[in-house]
């Protein structure tokens, strides 16, 4: 069994939600994101995702963009994270999911990358343009190597794509609050209560919801339907505001708190 | 090869859909919806062989350059006159194509990137005449050295949207639209300008292309009772070279396409995707990329806002790696001179990225046979280049 599926157990057992707060590799910079790591798990984060920097990013709003593209101006790249990786293995063992696009590493060559990440420790992977149809070599190595590969859902799946989504994902199912990309505060809610149901009349694999989720209360009802909760953006704009300010982590923190709360309580 | 792509849109190890889940439902959908338009030959195909007629002007002449075939020496040219189509480009024969689509689709809003604007002045035309509103993205940078194509779309009824990131052109114009389609997906149709993106857009844009070379064929075979030996034309994402080549692509021709050299190879300062680039994602397809060694994206630079992209269509890297097509560079300053060169030698002023092709026909035909045939296809008409090559030129002779 491996880190996020022991984990999700662990929670379930606890009649639990998992909180999974999103940062950005290197923004602001490397160890900044190696300590925020290990702030947002002192703070209750059950996983950590950490957002690989894309030149671009099609499925990001301002927010994660910009963010993006501080951490390629400090040069970041998958073999800083690797590295990254590998030096918070040494002090976590909270599950760590890496969240980017295809092209860095399919440069990176898939063989290479599932087998270098998943020896340093790394649990899980998203890749935000790599559909199931897509995905076939990559997650031939992922599953040798026991990295799980996380595919996402949204309002407009149909059953037939829950089914390849549901039966290609492991570790859990990412489901998209809404269309659109992430961030975006102008979206109204989608009713998210039938596509769940109908993900979970065909897999009992965990549920993730994200995108867009800003706040406790949005936090709190997204636990109310899933199996985890995934928030970007609201914590990526922080570390934007907080940066190069020296309670950046305490700032981080007492939000993540907030979010870890709102989360599980009842 | 002209079964291509595959079921799954893919050329050889080119193509496919690498894009976020929101799209694949849509992607589908429009796959369904154009293979249906696509044999449905008493309906889409006979309302769109009607507009194209009709309305955009076609079939475009193949117009045989008598001065220019006497001062090359070699071999006999014909230029691909989509000059003359409406709205003065390649790029209207996609557009009414894909925007008649939408339209049967049900979709009530349009969507496009643009580069030099002549496929968003395209698309806001498709929109204005088949009544959809339409918003095009485009970078500030074409915004600035394309004014004319930006006031054209306004007064075509189009709400023009700067983009101001990266390097302000069209790769962060395609990045916006695909940013606004997934957000409205439901309601919108993305009028993609190239043989680019993912599965079905490079094979739709292609086949509506495909009337170039279709066209050409037939009329040189009247004309010279004999096919040509090269076709030639400018690479941008690659819609107006396969649309000349397609039809072509079982013969014995030559393809080449021409990608922008800008300031030359050695500086990094150029569009040469095919020639200098290695293979990756972008944009929802496999294909040649321009990218550093960490798999991020390049900025590019070409004179010609069309060319400057640091991407290609999968088919072109297929037809690369294949064999089947070769690839070569032209610098800024050769597409200069050919652009002044053209103008005052046949009277045709080219579209910037059209020089291209020339400038490259400048270099081929004196090395060929006198009854070797060249026939370059002139994607566009150059108006809208006017201010910026006077911009670039210190004689000021523009
Ligand atoms: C006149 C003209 N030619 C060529 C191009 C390049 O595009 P493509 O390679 O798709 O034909 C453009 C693109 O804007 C254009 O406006």
């Amino acid at each position: 069994m491996n880190r996020l599926e022991a984990k999700f157990k662990k929670l379930k057992s606890e009649g639990k939600k998992a909180f999974i707060p999103f940062i950005t590799a290197g923004d602001p910079n490397l160890e900044v994101t190696k300590s925020l790591v290990l702030e947002l798990e002192k703070r209750g984060a059950d996983m950590v995702e950490l957002g690989v920097p894309f030149s671009d990013p099609i499925a990001d709003g301002p927010v994660i963009q910009k963010s993006s593209q501080r951490a390629l101006k400090k040069r970041i790249s998958l073999l800083k994270i690797l590295e990254l990786v590998r030096q918070l293995r040494q002090k976590t063992t909270i599950p760590l999911v890496l969240m980017g696009y295809y092209n860095p590493i399919f440069k990176f060559g898939e063989a290479e990358f599932v087998k270098r990440f998943s020896q340093v420790g790394l649990d899980g992977l998203i890749v935000a343009d790599l559909p199931p149809e897509e995905a076939n070599d990559l997650k031939k190595e992922a599953d040798k190597n026991n990295l799980d590969t996380i595919f996402l859902l949204t309002p407009v799946s149909s059953e037939e794509r829950i089914k390849l989504v549901s039966a290609s994902s492991t570790g859990f199912i990412y489901c998209v609050s809404y269309t659109g990309i992430t961030g975006d505060a102008r979206k109204g809610e989608e009713d998210l209560k039938e596509l769940i149901g109908k993900i979970r009349m065909l897999t009992s694999k965990p549920i993730g919801i994200g995108f867009g989720i800003s706040s406790p209360q949005a936090a709190k009802k997204a636990a109310s339907l899933a199996d985890a909760v995934i928030v970007g953006s609201a914590i990526v704009k922080r570390i934007e505001k907080y940066r190069g300010n020296k309670n950046l982590l305490r700032e981080v923190g007492t939000f993540a708190e907030r979010l870890a709360r709102a989360i599980n309580v009842n | 090869m002209n079964y291509l792509p595959d079921k799954k849109g893919h050329f050889g190890q080119f193509g496919g859909k690498f894009v976020p889940e929101t799209v694949m439902p849509a992607l589908q959908e429009l796959e369904e919806a154009y293979l249906q338009a696509k044999e449905d030959k008493n309906g889409f195909q006979a309302e769109l062989q009607l507009y194209l007629s009709d309305y955009a002007g076609r079939p475009t002449p193949l117009y045989f350059a008598e001065r220019l075939t006497h001062n090359l020496k070699g071999a006999k040219v014909y230029l691909k006159r989509e000059d003359l189509a409406h709205t003065g480009a390649h790029k209207i024969n996609n557009t009414l194509g894909q925007v008649l689509l939408a339209k049967k689709m049900g979709k009530t809003r349009i969507i496009a990137e643009t580069g030099a604007g002549q496929h968003g002045v395209a698309t806001a035309t498709a929109a204005a005449v088949l009544g959809l509103p339409c918003q095009v993205y485009m970078g500030d940078e074409d915004i600035r050295r394309q004014k004319l194509n930006v006031s054209r779309m306004k007064l075509l009824g189009a709400e023009v949207i700067p983009v101001s990131s990266g390097s302000c052109t069209l790769k962060e114009a395609i990045n916006e639209a695909m940013r606004d389609w997934v957000t409205n997906i439901r309601s919108t149709y993305y009028v993609l300008g190239s043989v680019v993106g993912p599965h079905p857009y490079p094979m739709m844009v292609r086949d509506f292309q495909s009337v170039i070379g279709k066209e050409t064929r037939q009329q040189i075979l009247a004309k010279e009772k004999k096919l040509p030996g090269y076709l030639l034309a400018c690479v941008g994402g690659g819609s107006n070279s396969l649309g000349l080549f397609y039809p072509f692509l079982e013969d014995e021709v030559e393809l080449i396409g021409i990608e922008a050299g800008g300031l030359g190879l050695s500086t990094y300062r150029h569009g040469a995707t095919l020639a200098r680039g290695s293979i990756g994602v972008l944009h929802g397809s496999k294909s040649y990329l321009l990218q550093d060694r960490n798999g991020q994206i390049l900025f590019t630079h070409s004179v010609a806002p069309g060319l400057d992209y640091p991407g290609v269509g999968p088919e072109h890297s297929y037809l690369k790696e294949s064999g089947r097509a070769k690839y070569y560079t032209v610098t800024d300053s050769q597409a200069l001179e050919a652009f002044r060169w053209l103008s005052e030698i046949e009277g045709i002023i080219p579209a910037l990225e059209s020089a291209h092709a020339i400038a490259y026909l400048k270099k081929l035909a004196p090395g060929l046979k006198r009854d070797d045939i060249v026939i370059v296809n002139l994607s566009g008409r150059g108006d809208k280049d006017l201010e910026e090559v006077g911009n670039e030129s210190p004689r000021g002779k523009v």
